[in-house]
Order: C-alpha cells, then structure tokens, then sequence
C-alpha cells in the first residue's frame, strides 16, 4: 500500500481534440488514453497492453505519433491531439482508411484505428520506401491477427497515390 | 497507480526549488508511467519537465555538439548533424523501442533508463534494485536476458539501453544541475556498478537535473557502427550490442573506442580491449584477442552463458563493419 497520503487534487489542462478546443480537470494519474475514452467518449482509439508494447492507443500529439497509454493527460498543456475520430467518417474516409478497408489490412479490427494513425504519421516521417523498412517504422503496432502484409500494402499503395 | 501530486516546472529553477522529498522528474515518461502503473516507481510527486526549454541540439564551440536533456530520441537519431558525424548514435537510438516510443522518449530519460529484468518489473518478487535487501530473484531464475559482467551477489540486471551505449563509445559528458550547482560527468563515470546498493544506478543525487549531454568532435575519418543482436528483428532489447569507433591508418588501429550493451550492469567499456586493438592491424584475429579480453571477467548465469560467444561475435562483426574488414 501507498506509504504516503491520498491526493485527489485535479489538475486543469487545456489542449485540443480534433481541432476543438477542450479544458478538462484530470486526476494526475489519467492517461491521455484514459481520458480521451472516459472523460471525451472517444472511443476510437484502443487500450491493449496499456504499457506501451502494442501500440493500439497510438494517437498524434503536435503531429507526432505517440502511444497515449505511456502519457498523463496532465503533461498535455496547450497540445493538438489527433485520434483517429478526427482522421475521417464512414461516408468521408481518409485515404489511409479506405486502403485498409480496400486490401484488407485489418480481421478482427482492434488494432486498426493505432495501426492507421501509425501509417499515416510514417507517411510524413524519414522512413525509406521498401516493405521492410515501412514494417520496420510499424513495429509499435502489433497485429495478433496477423495483418501485417495487408498493412504494408495499405500503406504502400497510399503513398503511391500520393505521389501521383 | 499511487496518487501523487502534479507540478508543471516552467523554469529550471522551478523544477529544481519542486524537487524536494520523494518525488520524481517527468520527462517522456515511457519508462516512468511504464513503471508507475506497474507500482515499480511510487513517487509522491510527479514534476513534469517538459515545457523547459532543454530540447536544443546544436553544435559546441569546439566542433562538438550539446544535445539538450529534453530532445527526443527521434530528433536526435535524425538530426542532420548526428547523421552525419556520429552515426553510431543513430543507429543505436533507431534500433531502440518504436517509433512512438522514440518520439516520446528523451535523451535525459533514456540515459536513465530502468532494467527490463522482469523480478524488478513485478512488485511481488524478491528485487535488490527496488526493495533493497529483499535478495535476488533472477540469480538462479529466468536470467536470459540478464548481465554477465558488472554484476554482483546483490543484482544482476542489465542496463537496457542502446543510447547510452553509443554515448561511452563517444565519450560523452553528461550535464546535471542541483542544489550544489551545476557540474560535468564523463559518462564513463556516470553509472554505477551495483555492489552492493543496486538500487544506486547513477552518481545522481536526490534532486539532481540532467540538463544536456555533449559529444566532443568527431574523431576525423574514423569509422563506426552500432551493431545490435537481439530475438526480434524489431522493438526489441539487445542480448549483446557493440558501439565502436575506430581510426586506421595504413592499416592499424590508431585510436579505437568500444563499448558493449546488453551484457553488463551498465554501458560497458574495457580499456584494456581498446589497448588491445590500438597499434594493431585491422584483422579479425585481432579482434577475436580483443573480444577474449573483453569477456574474460565474465561471470554467466544459469541461463545466459550463450552471452559469452555472442557478445565476442558481436565485438568482431562491429569491427569488422566500422573497418570494413571482410
């Protein structure tokens, strides 16, 4: 057990979700994953292993994919983070959404919504172009279905089409 | 999770007058919270240091380079300057964790960077480093992954970082601020054996803030690499890593740096092996010799005496590659 007192003092943090602007009151302790599916409802983003291993709560902060599980909400003082609810809709897909639907980069479906946050930061980060250097820049997100092919391919055919 | 209180440093200052009692800086956080929730690390006080103004990377008067404790492993692997003239670090920082946690992770925080020897990660085993005099779970258990040098009767785990590995080859120098000012560490002096209080890693003191590592000059034309050995292709921590640095000319050794990671205690450099490559032609029966120096101390556990033959084949293959001998 805790040698010291129970501290319950929140802490006010003021960032943005998707472009809106939020101001929330958070325990200390609240992960950025917690609170964007506990306190915002968004539920998009997915808590695996909750240690940073599986990559399943990848989110961009200021632009840069981070694992939210492995961050307190707190430390997000003034922050744009991205999740994949910003990213497209059912009838408006991103382009890196409608790949994985497109060659089946996904079975179960869990790990998508990190896989295609991960996929679509690496696109704007040095990674070389061939399949085992994208499969290399996606090792934080682990696919227990087994996707990884069809990933490397969603991507890969995305950037082709960003190149044309 | 312990509850704890929250402080954001907005200056050094600040974060050094916050640090006081039982509490911790909060830099990346991806060893930190990691371990936090693991109820590894119950700090009563959390500083968050991220908005100080220590991510800088810029080069030194000297011809050098300051790397801010702040800068993130995926700005400093990339930054032009580090390509360029320090590679090594590169490589080890990109053959490190995950792009995620690369983008996360600081240079303060990985060089301090705890064991992943999973009797410290499990609050309910026997951990010297995290409940001093409570024994040694992984001596006689599941050492795989553990030290064969450095270690003692009290702790054999691994320093786990690739970084900082590149950084004693380099010979970097690790800059702290606290309540007794501001000094200079060679990084050769930074990490402590465990002996007998393994729950002292570093010369830090309570309160003490990394604020900068530098890197003197390159050494001109010399070669390099990072090689690291491991059971995944990818996201994986090394079995036995070399960094090495090396200036040949004519074919000899002139200068050689060397240091091994996933062996040892801590970042691991042997002058005896680089005394033992200096002066000597770049081949790889020399290397073998110097590889037989650098594992003649070593002391296996029950289940890591691989470590002995593959930490020499990683010395001689980083030779190898950094002299481009074949």
């Amino acid at each position: 057990m805790a040698s010291h007192e129970f501290r319950t003092d929140r802490v006010e943090v003021a960032f943005t979700v998707n472009g809106k602007p939020v101001g929330l009151a958070v325990d200390p302790r609240a992960t950025l994953l917690d609170t964007l599916r506990d306190e915002l409802g968004l539920t998009g983003t997915k808590k695996g292993c909750d240690h940073g291993q599986c990559g399943a709560c990848t989110v961009h902060v200021n632009g840069r994919r981070v694992n939210s599980c492995l961050s307190f909400a707190a430390t997000h003082e003034g922050a744009a983070i991205d999740t994949i609810e910003g990213l497209g809709t059912p009838d408006n897909l991103h382009p890196m959404q409608r790949a994985f639907v497109e060659l089946d980069g996904y079975q179960c479906g869990y790990c998508t919504p990190g896989q295609i946050m991960s996929a679509v930061a690496l696109l704007a980060e040095p990674c070389g172009e061939s399949d085992a250097e994208v499969a290399e820049c996606m090792s934080g997100n682990v696919c227990r279905c087994g996707a990884y092919q069809n990933i490397v391919a969603a991507i890969q055919s995305v950037r082709k089409e960003n190149a044309t | 999770m312990n509850s704890f209180t929250f402080t954001r440093a907005r200056t050094i200052a600040d974060a050094l007058r916050s640090a006081r009692g039982d509490v911790k800086f909060l830099a990346g956080g991806t060893t930190l919270v990691d371990l936090m929730k693991l109820d590894v690390e119950r700090p009563a006080g959390i500083i968050d240091l991220n908005a100080l103004p220590l991510a800088e990377v810029r080069r030194t008067p000297d011809g050098g380079l300051h790397i801010g404790a702040l800068a993130r492993n995926s700005d400093v692997a990339h930054h032009p300057d580090v390509v360029r003239d320090y590679p090594l670090l590169s490589q080890a920082l990109l053959s490190g964790a995950s792009v995620q946690l690369r983008n996360m992770a600081s240079t303060g925080g990985n060089l301090l960077q705890r064991t992943r020897c999973v009797y410290f990660r499990d609050a309910a085993m026997a951990c010297n480093k995290r409940s001093p005099g409570s024994g040694c779970a992984a001596i006689g258990g599941f050492n795989r992954n553990l030290a064969i040098l450095g270690t003692s009767a009290h702790c054999i785990a691994t320093n786990p970082s690739d970084q900082n590995v590149a950084l004693t080859a380099l010979e970097a120098t690790v800059h702290v601020t606290g309540s007794n000012g501001e000094r200079s560490v060679p990084i050769g002096d930074f990490y402590l054996l465990p002996g007998q209080t393994p729950e002292r890693e570093t010369i830090l003191e309570p309160g003490d803030l990394v604020t900068s590592v530098t890197l003197p000059p390159p050494a001109p034309g010399a070669g390099s690499t990072y090689v690291k050995l491991r059971d995944r292709a990818s996201f994986e921590f090394a079995l036995a890593s070399a960094a090495v640095v090396v200036t040949i000319k004519g074919g000899v050794m002139q200068r050689a740096r060397v240091a091994m990671g996933g062996i040892a205690t801590k970042p691991w450099r042997n002058l005896d092996v680089e005394a033992a490559l200096e002066g000597q032609p770049a081949t790889r029966e020399r290397f073998a010799d110097a590889a037989q120096i650098l594992l003649s101390d070593a002391k296996p556990q029950s289940r890591n005496g691989f470590k002995v033959e593959l930490a020499k084949r990683c010395l001689v293959h980083a030779l190898s590659v950094a002299t481009a001998v074949t």
